[in-house]
């Protein structure tokens, strides 16, 4: 049974339809923490992260948000504990930063009070906090991809929610720019208190940035913990099936994930070779590849 | 670019307007007002030529002495029995049209998402056109037929488009598959129908506003006065609903329930000016588009829709009754005239210099 905490669920069965993704899954958001998921492509994470916005409704199990059924709250109560960032929105045609950050506003306001004066200190807070404040003017269509997810995370930051999901906030993002995303997310968390959670790919990243990694594989949690304490070569290896060397970050320490040398080795496994079952193994063969000097292949 | 410190209310696009007490507060953007302001303005112009111009002319103020209950017999005959409903018809019907077509578009995130094209209209002429031909119907039959017809097939295309909610492209597609086999079913039914029957079809089928009177006045004012509150209420809604179902999810929109909300009312709303006026093309698909350009907003407007719907309506009756006169158009066939030009001037316009 899972830790309870502001949010966490138990007994999570999660399906689309007629395919479980998820069966019997515990899940707990530790309060105040950097919380990234990561597991390889269709493993269920952004199904869980569905299922812990109420997006998802779980075929059995329950979530609970703030001590409550998360099911019980009304839609925008929802919406004023917890924000969440899906990986693609569409921006309106023409809708410039600041009036697309106001719209983060929705669930704060009444069908009578559109416009509080509150609402103009927030938006211009959020647009300061993530750094687009600049851009209030311009319109959204003519920004870098960089700049327009640090928009979609200042509409995010208005609605004032202590609680942020962001599904895949790097997807699409040029190195600098994901650097500066996750930066903005380890400053939210840290000099703001949020307690964020993340689904990332790249596990590097997420060893850096996480204070709780949950690791996942076919619907269920894996491992989870800090990640110099749960991240190992043999981890990666039965989850992502692919071998690797850890070895320290050389600028924080963290956990850093290097994929073993395979040259080489992929045309044979593929002519029926025997499949390597190790990490080890693995090794020896890209050792033996060195030895042979194979020519690199394009 | 250079870098600026923002001005002090540069995150607004409007002026906010407050009561004392907070509890009422809105931003009214200046184009908003003044674009508002010019089309209720156009179609009291508008309104007020179709009361003065017929073949009995009258006076602008021999029209306002009637419409107090003042002047000549005959004044008042044309004014308050003839000329005065069926204009108002014209408003209500355009309105109701255009606040549909909104919806619709808005929730198929798609502009061919109006009902003309999803198969409404199809259905509600067929109905109209079963009961004409089978029933013989009088003119409450007929548009008991086409409401009937209209929320039928429009129930239809939700049930089969739907998967996880409803998919724009989805309703579109299965919307003019239905429609395409909707067309079919009249086009036999008027072959085998005798020549004045077939007629009679034919002409409800354009759409016309010939001979209204005040109870088909009432009859829209009442469904336009139960169903318009809760869909313009709906419409911040269905502006986060159109940046993705779970953005809007994520702000606090019950998706699936204002999708379903909205859908009812709209068809609900649809069926009314269809039973009353005939399947009106056009206005639902040109007037949402058309109040957004002006509006230049950001989404759906279903207030600038309303009014842009009705502008065109009562612009297209006031050409049908007096183009040709003193031949009488039926009304459907000027709207796609009208409403076409201007959306397909507009559009150029706009890929002209760049926008859009």
């Amino acid at each position: 049974m899972p830790e309870p905490s502001r949010l966490w669920g138990e007994n999570l069965t999660l399906a689309y339809d007629q395919s479980v993704i998820s069966r019997d899954l515990g899940i707990s958001i530790p309060d105040n923490s950097f919380t990234v998921i990561v597991g390889p492509n269709a493993c269920g994470k952004s199904t869980l992260l569905r299922a812990l916005s109420r997006m998802l409704k779980p075929q059995s199990g329950a979530v609970h948000l703030d001590g409550r059924l998360i099911s019980s709250y009304p839609s925008k109560e929802v919406a004023r504990r917890l924000g969440l960032l899906p990986q693609s929105s569409i921006a309106p045609d023409g809708i410039t930063v600041a009036d697309l950050v106001a719209r983060g506003r929705y669930p704060h306001q009444k069908l009578l009070r559109q416009w509080s004066g509150s609402d103009e200190a927030v938006i211009t807070e959020s647009m300061e906090a993530t750094g687009v404040a600049d851009l209030a003017d311009r319109m959204v269509d003519e920004l870098s991809g960089g700049q327009r997810q640090r928009v979609w995370l200042a509409m995010v930051l208005a609605q004032q929610t202590p609680l942020l999901l962001l599904d895949e906030p790097t997807t699409y993002l040029d190195i600098a720019h994901q650097m500066d995303v996750l930066d903005l997310c380890a400053e939210l968390h840290h000099e703001r208190d949020y307690t964020l959670v993340a689904v990332l790919h790249d596990l590097n990243q997420a060893c850096r940035y996480a204070t709780h990694l949950i690791v996942m594989k076919d619907g269920a949690v894996v491992a989870e913990g800090a990640p110099s304490e749960i991240v190992t070569a043999g981890l990666v290896e039965k989850v992502f099936g692919l071998p690797v060397r850890v070895v320290p970050d050389p600028e924080t320490g963290t956990p850093m994930i290097v994929a073993v040398d395979r040259r080489g080795t992929i045309t044979r496994r593929a002519r029926g070779t025997e499949e390597p079952t190790g990490a080890q193994e693995a090794q020896d063969e890209a050792q033996d590849d060195a030895v042979l000097e194979k020519p690199r292949s394009a | 670019m250079t870098a600026t410190t923002p001005r002090p209310g540069s995150v607004r696009s409007g002026r906010p307007v407050r009561t004392r007490s907070g509890r009422v507060s809105f931003l009214v953007r200046p184009r908003t007002a003044a674009v508002t302001g010019a089309l209720v303005a156009a179609i009291a112009a508008v309104f007020a030529a179709l009361l003065m111009l017929g073949e009995y002319e009258i006076t602008l103020p021999r029209v306002a002495a009637a419409l107090a209950g003042q002047g000549e017999r005959l004044d008042l005959f044309f004014v308050r029995d003839v000329r005065l409903p069926r204009a108002w018809v014209a408003v209500l019907v355009g309105a109701s049209l255009g606040v549909a077509g909104a919806v619709f578009q808005s929730l198929s995130r798609n502009p061919l998402g109006s009902p003309d094209i999803i198969g409404f209209t199809g259905g509600a002429a067929t109905g109209a056109v079963l009961t004409i031909l089978v029933f013989g119907g009088s003119m409450l039959q007929v548009s008991l037929g086409a409401v009937a017809g209209g929320v039928a097939t429009a129930g239809l295309v939700y049930l089969l488009a739907m998967k996880n909610g409803v998919q724009g492209y989805r309703l579109i597609l299965v919307g003019i598959g239905i429609s395409a086999m909707l067309t079919s079913v009249r086009d036999y039914l008027i072959t085998r129908a005798d020549l004045t029957d077939a007629k009679a079809a034919q002409v409800w089928m354009i759409g016309s506003l010939n001979a209204r009177g005040w109870t088909e006045v009432i009859a829209v004012a009442v469904c336009m006065a139960v169903l318009l509150p809760p869909l313009l209420a709906m419409g911040p809604r269905l502006r986060l609903m159109e940046m993705g179902e779970q953005t809007a999810h994520a702000l606090g929109v019950p998706v699936q329930r204002t999708q379903a909300v909205a859908l009812l009312a709209a068809s609900a709303l649809t069926g009314a000016a269809i039973a009353v006026a005939g399947p009106i093309s056009f206005i639902a698909l040109a007037a949402p588009q058309l109040a957004r350009r002006l509006l230049r907003s950001t989404g759906t407007t279903l207030f600038g829709a309303a009014l842009m719907g009705a502008l065109l309506l009562v612009t297209a009756d006031l050409v049908a009754q007096h183009a040709l006169s003193p031949a009488q158009l039926p009304v459907g066939a000027v709207t796609a005239v009208i409403g076409g030009s201007y959306l397909v001037w507009l559009l150029y316009r706009e890929w002209r210099t760049g926008r859009a």
